[in-house]
């Protein structure tokens, strides 16, 4: 058995037989298939409006984020123009209104607000996406473990879901953040954790249970796959549309725990949108109602925008993963 | 129609029964016993049981295949089940003795009971199940390929291009034409038919000794059945891999089983080679299961079967014959004793009845 | 015996393709039929030549690669399939039901199997209340065979039969018109199988039910229909009353058919099977899709698409048929 035996070779349309060369268009059929099956899903995600309005809004942040860099190098003078250090010398008042010069106004210390708001885009790409990456990959992992193991591991686990839900996240935050210097990446992490071992992971964990009963498993077992081989390659697949989903919600949980954070001044970063709030709320210009208003629109309607557009994007992935929603009700 | 290529061998025309390999079983029973919970939970005690199976034994020798027929729900899968360690039992052992020479593991006999970690992995390549239902015991994200490949792949077995060889082989083997339009098709773009033939292309690609096959040709028509039976047999005749093969249809148990055993409600109540089986059944409840197969021939009109009542339930059943509320020859006798014991009436005719 | 002047459902010139990788697999070409109120149709023929994908645009529950090239699908003089998906969810289990070959995809793996079908029977408001509709399902279950207890337990508990008779017994729940049974009873052992099928014919004649039974039994078949249709690659070959066609089969593949079936009554014949491949749907045969398989096969078979011959309501798409009473229509 262990030996290979005589094989006669079936020539056929896909598949010589010469060794070597099979593995590699085997590699490219694969490649297609993927291809082939992220097409359809592009489709339903595009056919919805939801979908387009999120994917516009999101890639104009990107471009947003993008812009900043390339702007500081080649069009403005960075003494005054840089988000934190800069300050504009030819304006009698800060913080002073919109003009040419300042598309968006300065704040009271006299920087540029526009250049700001550019600046916090990109932080808040990278919070938002490594905090979601890092809850999708521990809510996973841990609700294919507990879901396939089931007993003692699903009991901890899960207890300790109840544990992560019952605590308030931003009080949490809020504590963690008054001992320790909390950084961008720190921040990531914590929001990652928590969403990984909490709430996700609950979900995951009641999909991969639906996944678990289902006789494929067992005929992997038949087949010989070990508990490995079954987590990541029969439970696991099952389960990545689904974080996939997850992943944009956490994206908005994480932008908005962070504007909330630094609102309350608690956070250890350059700039973003919630230290933008903040430094207007500091002078006090939050109470001038309207006649501040580029202190705190730009930054407050960037947050709402880009929170509600991963959010949305979320809702119209459901679509594409739960095939239930298109069609079928029954 | 004068088409007559692939004509499976008559099973009884080669070794019969148990005696096919110096007379030592390569699967032998005793007892086996499995009992699932009803009503309980992870804290409460279970309110009662479904015997699902219930002190079963047989044996079954190298390249024999014995039919398992018996009412839905009889617990037919899981006796199955229980062979290839996907379930353990509650009570009785099963043996295997696969004669293997350059086995791996030095034992001569294994205890299922004992079968655990690297002799697991290497008693699934000897023991392969076909599943009853080919559209759950297929992952519907994977391709043809994959699942077929998936024994050999996890048992790492040769390498990329020796696997597809052989998965583009065993297709064409099950009537799978042309392969390479199949290989890379997901499940869902397959006929019931065709996934069926995909599931026995799984289990045997490995080329095991033992298959647990549960109705492994039941969405088949007649002719690509004949080939995948005609290919179950060359198998068996080639390397003597013997079959436990589940079955509704007493017509393919004809030709594929040396011996059929019949179940009732989780216990074997009859047991015989096949064509002494159909030709002369003893027990009331094989008599019923051959007078309700239907006959191509819309004008014959059968009456219905003989056999009373309807519901029986596996559920903590009363300790006399299982068969006592719908049998149509019950006596007081059956009423006050035990379920009967398998009694040989024949030689190798085996059967539970006090009224035979 | 059937009335013919009031088809419940007509079938015109349906065509069918799947779009695969390795092109258009021609799953149903040009197939019409007409079926009456309360009377029973069979469809067999081999496997994957499309009995089941015919059965799929009735309930208009096509795969996304699938493609409907031409046909008609009237149910009582409506388009089935100009209907919207809202209208034909109306219609589904309501007007036509179907037991899926697919017995477990139909059953949700997390829920109870008495409840679904429960569910099932309060979206298309067939009982009030919900002790109606338990009763309901209690009458059903005991119909089938299936102890009413047991509608507390999940699919996964249900032996391979069980789950069947389950979904036989959801299919029944809404009082169809028309019910589409795909190989209803492949897992149960004869003696269900006859008391169900009974059953079936004893609702179909109290309610006027029509029935469409796919199966490859042929002596299921034989038993149950009135009428009955012969498919080979994904063409309705021959059709005709039940009896007509099983005592003077018309078509070289139908006779084909019947003379393989194995018995477990007499003597034991070898079992055949036909000989040559299965077609391939994506590159058929030209003419008739037959002719590498048929002993009567000529020249003009391997050219032209035979047309039908025919005697009363009993036809095949033969050049030669096998029944000499059947006469070519030009
Ligand atoms: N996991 C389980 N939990 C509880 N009960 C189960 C489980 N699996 C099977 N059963 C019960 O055990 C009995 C036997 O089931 P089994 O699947 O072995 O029947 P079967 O003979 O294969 O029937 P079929 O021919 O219908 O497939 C049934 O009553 C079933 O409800
Ligand atoms: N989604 C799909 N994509 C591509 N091909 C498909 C798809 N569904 C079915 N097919 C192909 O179409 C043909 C007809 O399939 P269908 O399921 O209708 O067959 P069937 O007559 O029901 O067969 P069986 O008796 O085996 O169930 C088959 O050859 C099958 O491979
Ligand atoms: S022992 Fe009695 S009840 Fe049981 S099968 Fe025989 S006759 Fe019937
Ligand atoms: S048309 Fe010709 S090839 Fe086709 S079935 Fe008839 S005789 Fe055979
Ligand atoms: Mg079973
Ligand atoms: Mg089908």
């Amino acid at each position: 058995m262990n030996t290979p035996g005589p094989v006669s070779p079936i020539p056929t349309p896909e598949f010589g037989v010469e060794p070597g060369r099979g593995r590699v268009r085997f590699v490219l059929v694969r490649l297609r298939l993927m291809w082939r099956s992220f097409r359809n899903g592009w489709g339903i995600f595009m056919e919805s409006r939801m979908g387009r309005v999120s994917l516009f809004t999101i890639i104009t942040f990107a471009l947003m984020a993008a812009a900043h860099p390339i702007l500081m190098a080649f069009v403005w003078d960075p003494a005054t123009y840089d988000p934190v250090t800069g300050y504009s010398f030819d304006q009698v008042e800060q913080p002073a209104p919109p003009s040419w010069k300042h598309l968006l106004g300065t704040d009271p210390l006299g920087r540029d607000v526009l250049s700001q708001l550019l600046y916090s885009t990109r932080s808040e790409f990278v919070l938002g996406i490594t905090a979601a990456l890092v809850t999708v990959g521990i809510a996973t992992f841990v609700g294919a473990v507990a879901a396939y193991y089931g007993r003692l591991v699903d009991s901890f686990f899960m207890r300790l879901a109840d544990l992560i839900i019952a605590l308030p996240a931003i009080s949490l935050l809020i504590v963690l953040s008054a001992l320790f210097h909390l950084n961008l990446f720190y921040l990531a992490l914590i929001i990652g954790v928590l969403g990984g071992f909490g709430g996700t992971a609950i979900i995951l964990k009641s999909q991969a249970l639906s996944i678990k009963v289902k006789p494929f498993i067992e005929a992997a077992r038949v087949a010989g796959g070990g508990h490995f081989h079954i987590i990541f390659v029969h439970i696991i697949p099952h389960l990545l549309p689904l974080a996939l989903l997850y992943m944009m919600f956490t994206v908005t949980s994480a932008i908005f725990a962070e504007a909330v954070l630094s609102f309350l001044g608690l956070l250890d970063l350059r700039m973003s949108w919630g230290i933008m709030i903040h430094t207007a709320n500091t002078g006090g210009y939050l109470l001038g109602g309207t006649r501040y208003w580029w202190l705190i629109v730009p930054a407050g309607a960037s947050i709402t925008l880009l929170c509600s557009a991963f959010y949305l994007a979320g809702r119209a992935l459901d679509e594409v993963v739960n095939p239930r929603l298109r069609r079928r009700n029954d | 129609m004068e088409s007559a290529s692939n004509t499976p061998e008559t099973p009884n025309a080669q070794a019969t029964g148990s005696d096919a390999s110096d007379g030592e079983p390569l699967v032998a029973v005793h007892g086996l016993t499995k009992l699932f919970p009803v009503g309980g939970g992870p804290f409460r005690k279970p309110s009662s049981f479904i015997h699902a199976v219930d002190d079963v034994s047989f044996q079954l020798g190298h390249g024999e295949s014995l039919g398992l027929v018996g009412e839905s729900g009889c617990g037919k899968t899981t006796v199955g089940k229980l062979l290839v360690k996907l379930l353990e039992p509650t009570d009785g052992e099963i043996l295997f003795r696969f004669g293997d020479p350059d086995a791996p593991v030095a034992e001569a006999s294994w205890d299922s009971a004992a079968i655990k970690g690297r002799l697991l992995r290497s008693f699934r390549r000897r023991v392969q199940m076909i599943f009853q239902d080919p559209y759950e015991s297929m992952n519907p994200r994977r391709t043809i390929y994959d699942i077929i490949s998936e024994p050999l792949s996890v048992q790492g077995m040769g390498d990329v291009q020796y696997r597809v060889d052989r998965v583009l082989e065993i297709l064409t083997l099950v009537g799978l034409t042309p392969a390479g339009a199949f290989l890379f098709r997901h499940p869902h773009e397959l006929s019931g038919g065709q996934r069926q033939r995909v599931a026995i292309a799984r289990a045997l690609v490995i080329r095991p000794s033992f298959v647990v096959a549960d109705e492994p040709t039941s969405m088949l028509d007649v002719s690509s059945r004949a080939g995948v039976m005609s290919l179950m047999q060359d198998l068996a005749t080639e390397l003597g891999v013997a079959y436990l093969y589940v079955t509704h249809d007493l017509a393919v148990a004809r030709y594929m089983c040396h011996r059929i055993a019949v179940m009732y409600l989780g216990k074997v109540v009859e047991l015989a080679e096949t064509e002494e089986l159909l030709r002369n059944p003893l027990h009331p409840y094989t008599k019923a299961l051959l007078s309700a197969v239907p006959l191509p021939d819309p004008g014959r009109r059968r009456q219905a079967p003989d056999i009373r009542g309807d519901l029986a339930t596996p559920i903590d059943p009363p300790s006399r014959c299982r068969f006592y509320e719908r049998c149509p020859a019950a006596t007081a006798h059956c009423l006050d004793h035990p379920h009967p014991p398998m009694e040989e009436k024949s030689p190798g005719h085996f059967v539970a009845c006090y009224e035979v | 015996m059937t009335d013919r002047r009031d088809p419940l459902l007509t079938v015109d010139g349906l065509s069918l393709s799947y779009q695969t990788r390795q092109g258009e697999v021609q799953a149903i070409r040009d197939v019409s039929f007409e079926l009456a109120r309360g009377s029973a149709l069979g469809l067999v023929g081999e496997s994957g030549c499309g009995k089941t994908s015919v059965a799929n645009c009735l309930m208009r529950l096509l795969p996304d690669n699938a493609r409907l090239s031409a046909g008609r699908v009237l149910l009582d003089g409506q388009d089935v399939l100009l209907l919207t998906e809202e209208e034909m969810r109306l219609r589904r289990w309501r007007r036509i039901s179907m037991v899926f070959q697919a017995a477990m995809n139909v059953l949700d793996p997390v829920y109870r199997v008495g409840q679904q079908i429960i569910e099932a029977i309060e979206t298309h408001g067939v009982e009030s209340t919900d002790s109606a509709a338990r009763e309901r399902v209690a009458r059903l279950f005991r119909m089938v065979g299936l102890d009413p207890q047991l509608m507390e337990r999940y699919p996964h508990e249900f032996s391979g039969g069980m789950r069947q008779r389950a979904v036989i017994a959801m299919a029944l729940s809404c009082d169809p018109d028309l019910m589409i049974a795909d190989e209803p009873t492949t897992a149960l052992d004869v003696i269900v199988q006859d008391r169900i099928l009974r059953e079936l014919k004893a609702i179909q004649q109290q309610l006027a039910m029509s029935i469409i039974y796919i199966s490859h039994d042929i002596a299921v078949v034989a038993e149950v229909t009135d009428v009955v249709g012969v498919m080979y690659a994904g063409r309705l070959v021959e059709m005709g009353d039940t009896s007509d066609v099983f005592r003077a089969p018309a078509h070289p593949y139908t006779a084909a058919l019947m003379s393989s079936f194995p018995s477990v009554s007499g003597e034991r014949r070898s079992l055949t099977s036909l000989p040559g491949e299965p077609p391939n749907l994506s590159d058929p045969p030209q003419g008739c899709p037959f002719h590498p398989r048929c002993a009567y096969a000529t020249d003009v078979c391997r050219t032209e698409y035979p047309p039908q011959a025919r005697s009363g309501s009993h036809w095949a798409a033969c050049w030669h048929p096998l029944d000499a009473t059947l006469v070519p229509q030009s």
